[in-house]
């Protein structure tokens, strides 16, 4: 028989766990129960939360058309500095968001270096638009999806490919018909967690953005908002949140959850 | 035509330099031991290795072209069939990528499968598939393309011995029936024989020796070929019936030669006695046991004397002289048995 589990490890980890989750308890709590329906089927709610879920289904797609391919790039090629810029993909990851807002409104902003010629050229203004959104949940959350392909792609056996060339096919043919499939796990579990830590954008979004009902207030800004005048509200809208993370991790699964049995 | 390849590959602290020329219908067997460079000139020859090597086959020249510009097909040790398609969509896919359209290539790919018996299978996935039946699927899939050049890395490597018989003799009457250049690379030396029409020996990136499988078993010009087909191997200098050797010792031999020669006897020639024998074999020696391994019917004993000698003795032998790693015998040694051959 094994000896009893130490103290000093199991006590740490029960204040943990208790940390980790009495606030989600007491999110459920505090719930205005009585006028729960009422509340979640509100216009606010409604547009916060179809705004939300069109924004980061946007913001998701720009990733993986963009980051696959850079996800491929890092992993396949001989590319020189390519550890230089893996790390320079990993930024946004560990940067606060409102840096992010504030440096892609030095960009894109009217007089930005690049979007005093959006402006002027085509007319298009980015910031404190729904496109605006888009682009900031994207620069948040592309290197999630980056990250998690990149590791797929590096975990899987690159002879496939070469099997695949020495039947004629083209490297774009290859990639699309070998590499893809073989880290389709590798993808749709970065696909989750980009779109989910889209969904959840705040700094960026609010930095680059605004806060705009019906254009730019996604949920956490409603959260944000509705917290000072509406607390009911943002309780409701915490909750909506609360549910879309537990799905998520419920998609996930197998993959991230279980971990090695 | 002939397929003429001039193998030429740098790497740190190792440089292949390999001259093959290939006849249509012709199975060349690259054999040598672990690091020769024979699957680096597998990937020389499919376009997998960027190198300075030349290749020419029927006036045009493959030279810098990639591997899915060349007319191969490779079979690789562990198959690489393409896990998430099935058997049919694996072996269609070269022809898919070779702009067939998807009708006929299927139509093509099931012909295959029905040649090597796996029609039944066409829409199981290559995880279901056992060993022989994945190896198969993988020869279909490289020759589906109808390519000049078949390259099999290692092809029987992967599987059992008893399923390794049964694909070796299948995988025989698939190459004899391929009428492209084939060149098969293993380490195995029975995969070489019974498939191969001409073997090249691969040692340290060059060719030590060459020639059909028959030759190279009778005559072997290296240690490393001497051991693969199992014979006691020596170089030495002939004058008359006399040998000297040059690690030592000195061997009577029954037909006359002159100069530097290479000697090879069968282990099976050799007997071991405790005591000097007396009577005809010319060729006795002092030697004393360094080894003593057990093979299916015989058992190996490995001599250390001048020269050292393998011999193989019956299990009644050993149990006959007791024998002990350290006990000292006298070897003998029919001159009859030797054969010689000039260096």
């Amino acid at each position: 028989m094994r000896s009893r589990l130490p103290v000093v490890l199991v006590l740490p980890a029960v204040i943990g766990l208790v940390f980790l989750l009495v606030p989600l308890a007491g999110l459920l709590i505090n719930a205005p129960w009585a006028t729960l329906p009422a509340q979640l089927f509100s216009q606010e709610v409604g547009q916060a939360l179809r705004l939300s879920l069109i924004c980061a289904s946007l913001a998701t797609v720009v990733c993986l058309v963009l980051g696959v391919p850079l996800a491929w790039l890092l992993a396949r090629s001989d590319l020189p500095g390519r550890g230089v810029l893996r790390a320079l993909v990993t930024v946004p990851l560990v940067l606060p968001p409102v840096v992010g807002g504030v440096a892609l409104l030095l960009v894109l902003g009217r007089r930005g270096v690049v979007g005093q010629y959006l402006d002027q050229w085509f007319g298009i203004s980015l910031p404190f638009t729904t496109a605006g959104v888009v682009l900031a949940e994207a620069f948040v959350a592309m290197p999630f999806l980056v990250i998690s392909v990149e590791g797929a792609l590096r975990a899987a056996d690159p002879r496939y490919e070469e099997a695949a060339a020495t039947l004629g096919a083209s490297r774009w043919l290859t990639f699309r018909r070998v590499t893809l499939p073989g880290v389709m796990p590798g993808v749709i579990a970065g696909t989750v967690l980009c779109w989910a830590r889209a969904l959840g954008e705040f700094g960026a979004t609010i930095t680059f953005a605004g806060n705009f009902p019906g254009r730019t207030t996604t949920m956490p800004l409603a959260v944000y908002l509705a917290l000072e005048t509406d607390p009911d509200a943002a309780i409701v809208l915490s909750i909506v949140l609360l549910l879309v993370s537990v799905a998520v991790l419920a998609g996930l699964r197998d993959k991230w959850i279980s971990g090695p049995s | 035509m002939t397929l003429q390849a001039e193998l030429r590959v740098e790497r740190a602290g190792f440089t292949l330099d390999l001259d093959l020329a290939i006849e249509p219908g012709e199975v060349v067997a690259l054999l040598g031991p672990n690091g020769a460079g024979k699957t680096t000139a597998l990937r020389a020859l499919a376009g997998l290795l960027a190198s300075t090597s030349r290749i020419r086959h029927n006036g045009s020249t493959w030279d810098g072209l990639p591997a899915e510009k060349r007319p191969i097909g490779v079979v690789f040790q562990d198959y690489l069939l393409f896990a998430h398609m099935s058997a049919l969509d694996n072996v269609a896919f070269g022809l898919r990528a070779r702009g067939t359209r998807k009708a006929e290539a299927n139509a093509v790919a099931l012909r295959w499968l029905d040649q090597i018996g796996l029609a039944d299978f066409a829409h199981a996935r290559p995880r279901r598939l056992s060993g022989g039946q994945a190896q198969r699927v993988a020869l279909a899939r490289a020759l589906a393309t109808s390519p000049e050049l078949l390259l099999l890395d290692e092809p029987l490597a992967a599987l059992d011995a008893s399923t390794r018989l049964r694909v070796r003799s299948e995988l025989g009457r698939h190459l004899q029936d391929y009428p492209g250049h084939t060149l098969l690379v293993t380490h195995d030396p029975l995969d070489a024989m019974v498939l191969a029409d001409r073997l090249v020996i691969l040692e340290h990136g060059r060719v030590v020796q060459q020639g059909s499988p028959r030759d190279v078993v009778r005559q072997p010009r290296t240690d490393y070929v001497a051991h693969l087909v199992g014979l006691n191997f020596y170089r030495g200098v002939a004058r008359g019936t006399e040998v000297l050797l040059d690690d030592g010792g000195t061997l009577s031999i029954a037909e006359p030669a002159d100069g530097p020669v290479h000697v090879v006897f069968p282990p099976s020639a050799v007997s071991l006695y405790p005591a000097k024998p007396a009577g005809s074999p010319r060729n006795t020696w002092q030697a004393v046991v360094s080894g003593i391994e057990q093979h299916a019917h015989t058992t190996r004993v490995d001599l250390d004397g001048s020269p050292s000698v393998l011999a193989d003795i019956t299990t009644a032998t050993v149990a006959e002289l007791r024998l002990q790693p350290g006990d000292a015998l006298w070897v003998s040694l029919k001159a009859t048995e030797i054969h010689t051959y000039p260096r």
